[in-house]
């Protein structure tokens, strides 16, 4: 079984909000000191799925996918370094935003260029735009089926059975393959590279493809980001003073009554 | 064509939850009105339901065009996918507004790709300026917004819960009622099984009053506590994404950026340290209280009351204390 999963490198979504400023002028995130490019952290669950399978059936190979600065390398030996096999990075000029047509074109093109998969895995949203439409996108284009939001996934034969998160409950639905699925973070924590796989990370077959492999077309860009900002917080904390926990919890009854709350 | 200025219209789509309009709908069609207000076109709604009470509903709160389903009804996603798309193309809707959640962030991108559009999900906010569809979207998980221009339209927007006050109901509206049949032989998946939660007490996106607890209750055993809590005061539980993720407790209970947008009169926040993931779905509480040992936990930035204190200490107390004014 051949798994391509599609990854993507963002600004830690961990990083402090101290870290975090924007540059009103060109709509981007200000690459501070500290603040740190990572995998998307759903991405890097839909990898841990991948390897799920992979542990099940060892004759599994697992392809990651990415466009992006030559930076974006790091993502891919961070994956290779899980276990992934091969890696694949569309280079792409750094600060370039691409919408997510762009993405999930670009995307297609590329996973023609690799031929034949079975099953397609992608974070549900990056962690950065959080937007979420790349991997539905991705297989719209490649006309096959798409489930998404997966907390379990398995293969059974020409099959995969996916339990996925829905408003209020779960279902498990099954499709043929080649499909693709989104995970979603309820799949669990992703494991930790290894010293074993990280030893051989630097062997593994890596690509690099620019943009003069895949399209000849030019995108044209159909989401116009026309400015990104953080919002202010208006609100001011007032703490509860009080030496005990009795005289504290009095105090916010009182006041929650007051303020006809409770 | 975009940015001209032809009228254009707008179709929501309609959910339906153990056989009501979900609310969600009822703000889409309030935000549908006020853009085809600015559009100059009508707003139509799809559902994917027979019943003539929710096509009178959709009627009452401002939609002019109904497509509904009359054959038996389908959760699948091509078969969904494929009747928006067709509906979309015969009447030339050129705003097509879903919710937010799992049901509208799943069919979405579908919808969109399909139609050759364009899209903006997760927005707190829709216009209709300089001849083009635009959305606020929340983005970075949670720490910023993102003003995105929809340069092709179908423009496809899915909202965040709470975006919009409902819209009213006049019962004296008239509108267009067109049936609608599902094309089943679409569907590549099959659904094999579904589950909802058996949920006690109250849901959390309609409780006034909401307690929620993070990694700081230490294990699944403080979720116990919050519950003693929330039936003395009639809240619903809920949880920040750590706690969901460590099996603490149901996944449906995550309020945030992946799980739900809550808007409760009052929110009380037990051992949430308040990254802007969680904060995206429960900024908007009229009040939030903090409770945290952490004294620079950034919860205490979006909150209104803090306590610095330990919840296991304090919770016992805050029952006590309620049934006392109670009695």
């Amino acid at each position: 079984m051949h798994i391509v999963v599609c990854v993507k490198q963002v600004h830690d979504p961990e990083v402090a909000p101290a870290l975090f400023t924007i540059n009103e002028a060109t709509n981007a995130v200000v690459s501070v000191a500290g603040l740190a490019q990572v995998i998307s952290p759903y991405d890097e669950q839909a990898i841990e799925a991948a390897l799920r399978m992979k542990d099940k059936k060892p004759d599994t190979k697992i392809t990651v996918l990415t466009i992006g600065a030559a930076s974006a390398r790091e993502v891919l030996k961070h994956a290779l370094s899980m276990g992934a096999d091969e890696a694949i990075l569309v280079n792409i000029s750094a600060g370039v935003l691409l919408d997510s047509y762009a993405t999930a074109k670009f995307l297609h093109e590329a996973v023609n260029k690799i031929g034949s998969f079975d099953l397609i895995l992608a974070g549900r949203q990056s962690a950065d735009l959080d937007a979420g439409v790349v991997g539905n996108g991705l297989a719209e284009l490649l006309h096959i089926p798409a489930i998404t939001f997966a907390k379990r996934i398995e293969v059974v034969e020409s099959k995969v059975v996916v339990d996925r998160v829905v408003d209020n409950g779960s279902e498990k639905i099954e499709t043929t393959l080649p499909a693709l699925i989104t995970v979603s973070n309820e799949i669990g924590a992703a494991r930790k590279p290894n010293l074993r796989e990280t030893m051989r990370a630097s062997r593994k077959p890596t690509q690099s493809w620019t943009q003069a492999d895949l399209s000849k077309e030019p995108m044209e860009a159909t989401e116009e980001l026309i400015k990104l900002f953080i919002p202010k917080k208006e609100k001011h904390c007032e703490f509860l003073a009080g030496t005990s926990a009795a005289e504290q919890a009095s105090l916010l009854v009182r006041k929650l009554r007051d303020a006809r709350l409770i | 064509m975009t940015g001209d200025t032809k009228s254009k219209s707008i179709l929501v789509i309609a959910e339906v939850v153990d056989k009501a309009l979900a609310p969600i709908t009822f703000e889409l069609l309030s935000l549908a009105s006020k853009l085809a207000e600015q559009s100059g076109g009508q707003v139509g709604a799809i559902v994917f339901d027979n019943q003539e009470t929710t096509r009178r509903a959709l009627i009452a709160a401002g939609a002019d065009h109904i497509f509904y389903q009359e054959n038996e009804s389908s959760v699948d996603a091509d078969v969904l996918t494929a009747a928006i798309v067709q509906t979309i193309a015969n009447n030339a809707f050129e705003a097509i507004l879903f919710g937010h959640n799992a049901f509208g962030s799943d069919l979405a991108p579908r919808v969109a790709f399909r139609s050759s559009g364009s899209i903006a999900t997760n927005c707190e906010s829709t216009s209709f300026e300089g001849g083009y569809f635009v959305g606020k979207r929340v983005c970075y998980g949670g720490k910023a917004r993102g003003i995105v221009r929809l340069r092709k339209n179908p423009a496809v927007i899915t909202v965040r819960s709470g975006s919009a006050a409902p819209a009213e109901q006049d019962s004296g509206r008239a509108g267009v009622e067109t049936p609608i049949k599902a094309d089943f032989s679409v569907a590549r998946s099959q659904l094999v099984d579904r589950q909802s939660e058996d949920l006690r007490g109250l849901r959390l996106e309609t409780a006034k009053i909401v307690i929620a607890g993070g990694r700081g209750l230490g294990g699944p055993e403080g979720f116990k506590v919050l519950e003693s809590v929330a039936q003395k005061l009639g809240a619903a539980v809920g949880a920040s994404r750590v706690a969901c993720d460590l099996g603490w407790c149901s996944p449906s209970m995550q309020i945030g950026l992946t799980g739900k947008t809550i808007i409760p009169d009052l929110y009380i926040a037990v051992g949430i340290s308040g990254a802007s993931q969680h904060m995206a779905g429960c900024a908007a509480a009229r009040t939030i209280v903090a409770i945290n040992t952490d004294p620079d936990a950034p919860i205490f930035m979006d909150a209104n009351i803090g306590i610095v204190g330990d919840y296991k200490e304090l919770l016992p107390k805050i029952v006590e204390e309620i049934g006392r004014l109670n009695s």
